[in-house]
């Protein structure tokens, strides 16, 4: 077996799944079906680890960047599979989902899986696009399955944006088409990502630099960044709360792969501007704008829409400042962002099922009614506002010291961005978790294990990261240059 | 002798739309009515309706001042003399020079000045409303006007018509989709400014619909005729603009033989009728828009324009 | 010969751009699906043309689909949609008609000026071919947004995919665009008519998106 194998199979099993799921009836076997073809993609994933690698195809290809987010995508799609078969029963149960689109949402989901997947290992940048559409369509469908007028409307924006986002991100991908032709020669070679990055220092800088406005708007739609999030919290508040994770923890991402891959070919051209400043604007403006935002949320999912909203901003810019040590922090936060966010929804989502409300002044004292889920929100809120021992707070740390060591003004916003927000999550905390319990006191049918798992791995990295893991990190980091 | 003979053929040229022109407007009248199954008047209606109102007396308002009596030998000195400079059946005639786009936009501004001035000189509301009516209608379809001048002026290098149609007849000109949208542009200030439907209805009595007619109701007599040839003229005017720009074929050029003048004069006569049939088609076929949907309609004549304007950037001369 | 092919390409970009802001003035929903279907053949038109002069017989098929999809089934559809929903009479507008259409002037001059700036390296057809791709993308774009009702935001955005078709065609050489217009027709085609529109019409019995807002569940 080889890694391509393996590359297949992480592409195959989700597609194969996807078919299977669409044809089956019944509750209990799709929905393990769903497990299985999750774990089985995971177990691909993992293996490429060890695999050695093979020489770049004209259409996939593995290197030390995709790998990482391979299996955190992989992951993540396993816990979620695992949360959402829990939640998915209490849904039939109340009879907000019917077992048609029941079955549907099993194939969109393995859909999803595979779009994913496919951008990540897609050494086409047009096959790249083709997949983060496919991606996007299914989670459009997805978000709104429950047609309500709220999630209907969810969709229809998520829809509208995405689209335009998407159809920015192809004009952008067709100019660096254009630019890449008279160096590299027509057909295929010239959309191949392995081709371009060893030969954009001759491509034209001028076609390049409009190329990456195009994509950075258009893919930057998708990571949620500021001025183009509006579809962010109405897709996460009205879907399913496992597809809020996977947006949250999985989708975003997927966007911010196709920016850095982008950003890597413009980094390569000496003439061309430098993405960085660009990144680290927009970066910061999402920060301190969601982090405002935060404070007048009413809704818990949007609240922690919101707060993805201001992570990713995080992330931005942690990657537009660049460097080893900057890249670093970025990959890492990236990581425990994901981790820590979909724990955090996987939370909330059994919350929601039990007090029957997202209004977060419905949902009191959870700590003394629903211990288990109450700490492991509290655990992750904890973690996501940037406290110690928690990952995120050793990634966020690395961001703000970095940002200091070089600008130390650009420090200031971020840091305050930071604590602002710090200061609406505490708050709303407090009040979800403590008090005196409102609303249902009924015994929870939840799975934990997927939620701790994630914190318990966020926790672990808060103390104690592995070599291997830092060294295949601090690779990656000067990859991204 | 050469100087005699040029301004001869200036001065033929001059005479021929002097007689054309009432010949165009009872050709589209003829038409129209053949169009909705009626009879119709005979071709050379309107040349008896002039000389009827020539032999008429004139009827004046007791508070008509000295503007409301010069005006109409003022409309018809600068349209006529607008309309003879247009290249008809030849270019680079004796006055060809004075042929410029913009002078003849500026002829015809002055023109539209004295009538809307006399619209009001005698105080009735229907001449002020048909003169505050008219100015609006030229405050969008001048600028289209213009605009589309730049277009075509840009293209030929000169704003003057005689190149402008050697130019144009030329082959290195190509399709360009500039001059598609300045002839559309073209078309449609034409037919607001000769008080056509769908912006006005040259052949109504309905008070609160009329433009045109609004502002000359005071006028009767030679007055009134003087007005209506103008009017004519104005709509012999376009047709050979649009001709001499848009179909410069057969245009004889300057020191051409007799010859070449007949075939240059029977293709516009050719054009003409083309143009009128177009016309007539066209208005029997809409209906006339509400006053307040006029602006829109400029509007996207104005809109045609600019976008004429700036497509020619993306040109062949890349 | 040369000149030819550039003209008449020139001619049927400029077309799509022309038509673009034809579909800004309409205010009648069935007028409107009238000029996307006009869009789509002189779409069609010029994508086959594109096929002809670089002599990319798979250029072909993206022509037929253009033509075929776009000019015919999905006009058709939402004309049937139209009808039965009853909503051909308004478009309606957040802002005027006339404002709209100097917006797009200006986008159309901004694509110009930015496009033609940057691809000075770039051969005459292609560089004509992506200044007016920009534009029809931008002024599909400024449909979207000016727009309140449903069907005209799906119109906007596959006028915006026209621009998008034309782009990728006019891009020398290009490979994948067969796939990529496939997967925008058909996906949008779908997810657009299939789910949306039904399911909108199910529960409100109306399309504007304007009505949507007032069940937004953040605004209390």
């Amino acid at each position: 077996m080889t890694a391509f194998d393996a590359i297949r199979a992480v592409l195959i099993i989700p597609a194969l799944a996807a078919g299977l799921l669409a044809a089956l009836p019944g509750y209990r076997v799709t929905s393990r079906i769903n497990v299985v073809a999750s774990l089985l993609t995971l177990l691909a994933a993992g293996s490429l680890f060890f695999l050695a690698r093979p020489e770049p195809g004209s259409y996939l290809f593995i290197d030390d960047l995709n790998i990482v987010f391979i299996v955190l995508n992989c992951f993540v799609g396993f816990t979620t599979s695992v949360f959402s078969m829990t939640y998915i029963a209490h849904e039939l149960e109340t009879g907000k989902l019917t077992p048609v689109y029941l079955r549907f949402y099993h194939a969109m989901f393995q859909i999803m899986m595979f779009g994913m997947n496919l951008a990540f290992v897609s050494n086409n940048i047009g096959l790249m696009w083709v997949a983060v559409e496919l991606a996007t369509l299914s989670t459009v469908l997805m978000v709104g399955i429950y047609r309500t007028p709220a999630a209907l409307e969810a969709a229809w924006k998520y829809f509208i944006l995405g689209s335009v986002g998407i159809a920015l991100a192809l004009f952008g991908t067709i100019l660096v088409y254009m630019a890449a032709q008279p160096v590299v020669g027509e057909g295929t070679d010239a959309m191949v990502w392995t081709v371009l990055i060893q030969k954009v220092s001759a491509f034209d800088p001028a076609l390049l630099n409009v190329a990456f406005v195009f994509l950075l708007l258009g893919y930057g739609t998708k990571v949620g960044l500021a001025p183009l999030h509006a579809w962010l919290p109405d897709a996460h508040a009205e879907g399913p709360t496992p597809i809020s994770a996977v947006l949250s923890g999985l989708l975003l991402n997927v966007a911010l792969y196709a920016l850095l891959r982008f950003k890597m070919l413009l980094a390569a051209n000496p003439a061309a501007i430098s993405p960085g400043p660009l990144m680290v604007i927009l970066g910061l403006v999402s920060l301190i704008f969601a982090a405002f935002m935060l404070y007048r949320r009413r809704d818990i999912k949007r609240l922690f829409a919101y707060s993805s909203i201001e992570h990713m901003g995080i992330i931005v810019f942690a990657f537009g400042m660049g460097g080893p040590l900057a890249n670093f922090a970025g990959l890492l936060h990236m990581v425990m962002h994901s981790l820590t966010k979909s724990g955090i929804f996987y939370a909330v989502g059994h919350i929601a099922q039990i007090k029957g409300t997202q209004r977060i002044a419905d949902i009191r004292g959870l700590t003394s009614t629903h211990p288990w889920l109450g700490w492991g929100l509290v655990l992750g809120v904890v973690g996501i506002a940037g406290l110690p021992p928690l990952g995120i707070f050793m990634s966020e740390f690395l961001v703000v010291s970095s940002t200091f060591a070089r600008q130390p003004l650009l420090a200031i916003p971020l840091v305050f961005g930071l604590l602002v927000a710090f200061g609406a999550l505490l708050l709303r905390l407090t009040g979800v978790a403590f008090g005196e319990p409102t609303g249902s006191t009924a015994p929870a049918r939840a799975s934990y294990v997927p939620m701790y798992a994630h914190f318990l791995l966020v926790l672990g990295a808060g103390f104690y990261l592995p070599p291997p893991l830092v060294s295949w990190f601090q690779n990656v980091a000067g990859l991204l240059g | 002798m050469a100087l005699i003979l040029d301004l001869l053929v200036q001065g033929s040229q001059m005479a021929l739309v002097l007689a054309l022109a009432p010949l165009l407007t009872g050709f589209v009248r003829k038409v129209k009515a053949r169009l909705t199954r009626r009879q119709g008047a005979s071709i050379i209606q309107p040349y008896r309706d002039l000389l009827r109102l020539l032999r008429k007396e004139v009827v004046l308002a007791q508070n008509a001042s000295w503007l409301f009596r010069s005006a109409p030998y003022l409309i018809f000195a600068t349209t006529w003399v607008a309309a003879a400079l247009v290249p008809t059946f030849a270019t680079g005639l004796y006055f060809s020079w004075t042929a410029d786009l913009i002078a003849l936009v500026a002829l015809l501004g002055s023109a539209r000045f004295y009538q809307a001035l006399a619209g009001m000189d005698v105080g009735t509301s229907f001449g002020g409303i048909g003169s505050s009516r008219e100015v609006m209608i030229a405050s969008f379809a001048e600028p289209a006007m213009l605009l589309t001048v730049f277009t075509v002026a840009l293209v030929a290098g000169s704003t003057q018509l005689s190149t402008i149609a050697e130019v144009m007849s030329s082959s290195h000109v190509g399709l360009r989709v500039s001059l598609g949208m300045a002839l559309f542009a073209m078309i449609m200030v034409a037919i607001a400014e000769n008080a056509r439907i769908p912006v006005d209805n040259p052949a109504t009595h309905l008070e609160l619909t009329m433009v045109h007619e609004a502002m000359i109701l005071e006028y009767s007599g030679r007055h009134l005729a003087l007005i209506e040839f103008a009017a004519s003229l104005k709509l012999l005017l376009y047709c050979s603009l649009i001709a001499c720009i848009f179909m410069p074929w057969s245009l004889a050029s300057a020191e051409a033989g007799p010859v070449a003048y007949l075939v240059g004069g029977v293709v516009y006569l050719g054009k003409l009728v083309l143009l009128g049939f177009a016309l007539a088609v066209f208005e029997t076929a809409i209906a006339k828009m509400r006053v307040f949907r006029v602006p829109q309609f400029l509007g996207a004549a104005l809109m045609l324009s600019l976008l004429g304007t700036l497509l020619l950037f993306v040109s062949r001369t890349l | 010969m040369n000149g030819l092919s550039f003209d008449v390409a020139h001619l049927l970009a400029g077309g799509l751009v022309l038509i673009s802001f034809m579909m800004l003035y309409q205010d009648r929903l069935y007028s409107l699906l009238n000029i996307f279907a006009m869009q789509a053949v002189v779409l069609a038109l010029a994508v086959a043309w594109q096929a002809f002069v670089q002599d990319a017989p798979h250029l072909y098929v993206t022509a037929l689909i253009a033509l075929v999809l776009k000019a015919i089934i999905i006009p058709v559809a939402l004309h049937r949609t139209i009808e039965r929903l009853g909503i051909h009479r308004e478009v309606e507008t957040v802002v005027g008609i006339g404002l709209t259409m100097l917006a797009g002037i200006g986008l159309v001059a901004l694509s110009l000026l930015l496009m033609l700036r940057v691809t000075i390296g770039v051969d005459a057809l292609a560089r004509e071919d992506l200044s007016f791709a920009l534009c029809v993308v931008l002024l599909g774009l400024l449909m979207m947004v000016t727009r309140r009702n449903a069907v005209s935001q799906i119109v906007g955005f596959m006028s915006l995919e026209n621009g998008l078709v034309l782009a990728a065609t006019g891009a020398k050489g290009m490979p994948l665009v067969v796939e990529i217009s496939v997967a925008f027709s058909v996906l949008v085609a779908f997810i657009v008519i299939g789910v949306f529109l039904f399911r909108i019409r199910e529960r409100f019995d109306t399309v504007d998106v304007g009505a949507l807002h007032r069940s937004r569940g953040d605004s209390e």
